[in-house]
C-alpha cells in the first residue's frame, strides 16, 4: 500500500482513514467503513450536462433578481419588492448587519459560485484548465455553506403565510424563478466539484 | 479496527481544501502540491476557535430570543414579535405546518448545535472512544442543516420590505433580528472549525 500514487488513494475528510479508490458504478455511493461518512458517489454529470445547468442556473438567477418576489395589496394599495428592494430596505430600517448579510448569502455568494463554475466548465469541457483555475477551484471550496438561495425560497414561503392573513398577497413571476432555482441547486449537490481536478490536464489553457 | 489505517499511521495527509493525499513530510509549513493550500495533519487550534466561537454565538442567541425582532404597526396598534411568539403566531393563524419548521429552524436546530458541538468538543478533548459512529453523524447532521437557521431572518426581511402602507401598516426590524443573524453566523463558523476527525484521534478503542 505504502507504494501506491497518491491519486489511487481515498482519504475520508471525517475520520482519516485511507482507502483503496476504486471505480464506483452509476449510483453508487462509497462510505467510510470507520465513521460512515461518504467518501465517493459516482458523478453521473458530464462536464457538458453540468455546464448546461450552470448556464441554466444563471438566466433563472437573473430573473429571480430582477422579477419581483411578491406583492401585497391592502385596500387597493399595492406593494410589492425585488431581492435588491429587500436588501436596501433592511439597510435603510437599520439593519444594515441583515442587509449585509442578505446581500452576500443571496446575491454576491451566489453569483460569484455560478460565474466561477462556468468559467472553469467552459474550459473544462475542452479538458483544459481555465486562466486561474487553481485560485478559483481553492475560492469555490470556501464559498461552501455561504450560499443560502433555498433558505430565502422557504422564507419567502412563511412570509406569503404570515402576511396573507392580514394582505391580500399576489406571488410574483420571481418567486417561480426562485423555485426554480432551488430545484437546480438540489441537482447541483450531489456533484462533487473536486472531480474537475482529475478531469482536467495538468497544463495552463 | 487496524485493518482500517488512517493517515497518520502511513505517513499521509488529506489535503483540506482540494482533497489530494498528500505525503506527511513533517515539517510545519507544508503545501498541497496541487492547489497550494497550506496543509494541516487537523485544523489548525480546532478546539479553541470552535469553542469561543460557539461560546460567542450562544452568548448572542440570548439576545436573539428576548427581545423582539419585528414590529408591526397599524393605525391603532403596536405589537413586536419574538422568534417565539412569532412561531406561536403561525401555529395560532392556522399553519401549524409552517409553524413546525420555523420553531424547527430557530429554536431546535441552534440549541442542537450548541448542545451537540459542545458535547462533541468535550468528548474528543477527553479522549473519550463512546458513541463515536454517533458523535460522528451528528456533526454531519449539524453541518448539513446548519444554514437553514437563517429562515426566520430572511422572513422578516421580506416582511420589512413588503409591508409598507404608511400609518395603515408597517413592519419593522427590531434589535433581536440581528443578534440571531450573527447566531447563525457563529455557530456556522463555530462547526466549520471543529475538526471531526478528533472524534477518532483519542485512545485507540474503537468498537
Amino acid at each position: 500500500m505504502g507504494m501506491a500514487a497518491p491519486e489511487s488513494l481515498l482519504i475520508c475528510e471525517h475520520c482519516d482513514t485511507v482507502y483503496q479508490r476504486r471505480p464506483l458504478v452509476r449510483g453508487e455511493v462509497a462510505r467510510c467503513a470507520r465513521c460512515m461518512a461518504e467518501l465517493e458517489r459516482h458523478q453521473g454529470l458530464s462536464v457538458n450536462a453540468m455546464l448546461a445547468l450552470v448556464l441554466t442556473a444563471m438566466i433563472v438567477f437573473v430573473q429571480a433578481n430582477m422579477w419581483p418576489i411578491v406583492t401585497l395589496g391592502l385596500n387597493g394599495q399595492f406593494s410589492g419588492t425585488t431581492l435588491w428592494g429587500m436588501i436596501i430596505t433592511m439597510w435603510q430600517q437599520q439593519a444594515q448587519v441583515v442587509s449585509v448579510l442578505a446581500a452576500f448569502t443571496l446575491f454576491f455568494f451566489p453569483l460569484v459560485k455560478m460565474l466561477t463554475l462556468g468559467w472553469l466548465l467552459w474550459f473544462g469541457r475542452q479538458g483544459r484548465r481555465a486562466p486561474g483555475f487553481v485560485p478559483l477551484m481553492v475560492a469555490l471550496h470556501r464559498l461552501g455553506p455561504w450560499t443560502m438561495s433555498e433558505v430565502f425560497v422557504l422564507g419567502a414561503l412563511v412570509a406569503i403565510v404570515k402576511a396573507h392573513n392580514y394582505f391580500d398577497v399576489v406571488a410574483d413571476p420571481g418567486i417561480y424563478a426562485y423555485a426554480a432555482l432551488t430545484l437546480l441547486i438540489t441537482i447541483f449537490a450531489g456533484v462533487d466539484l473536486r472531480q474537475l481536478w482529475d478531469h482536467t490536464a495538468e497544463r495552463p489553457a | 479496527m487496524n485493518s482500517l489505517p488512517r493517515a497518520a499511521e502511513l505517513g499521509l495527509i488529506s489535503c483540506h481544501t482540494c482533497g489530494l493525499t498528500c505525503r506527511d513530510t513533517g515539517g510545519d509549513d507544508m503545501a498541497c502540491p496541487r492547489c497550494g493550500s497550506a496543509l494541516h495533519r487537523r485544523k489548525p487550534d480546532s478546539y479553541m476557535r470552535a469553542w469561543a466561537l460557539l461560546i460567542a454565538g450562544f452568548l448572542l442567541y440570548i439576545p436573539a430570543n428576548v427581545l423582539p425582532i419585528m414590529r408591526t404597526a397599524s393605525l391603532n396598534d403596536i405589537d413586536d414579535n419574538t422568534i417565539i411568539s412569532g412561531v406561536v403566531e403561525l401555529w395560532v393563524k392556522g399553519s401549524p405546518d409552517l409553524a413546525v419548521i420555523v420553531f424547527t429552524a430557530s429554536i431546535v436546530v441552534p440549541m442542537l448545535k450548541f448542545l451537540s458541538l459542545s458535547v462533541l468538543l468535550v468528548t474528543s478533548q477527553r479522549g473519550s472512544g463512546w458513541a463515536r459512529v454517533q458523535r460522528a453523524k451528528i456533526y454531519r447532521l449539524v453541518e448539513f442543516i446548519g444554514y437553514w437557521s437563517m429562515l426566520d431572518v430572511f422572513v422578516v426581511a421580506l416582511l420589512t420590505a413588503l409591508v409598507r402602507f404608511g400609518l395603515l401598516s408597517l413592519v419593522e426590524p427590531l434589535p433581536g433580528v440581528i443578534f440571531f443573524g450573527l447566531t447563525v453566523v457563529l455557530t456556522m463558523l463555530a462547526s466549520m472549525s471543529f475538526d471531526p476527525r478528533l472524534i477518532w484521534d483519542g485512545r485507540d478503542t474503537d468498537d
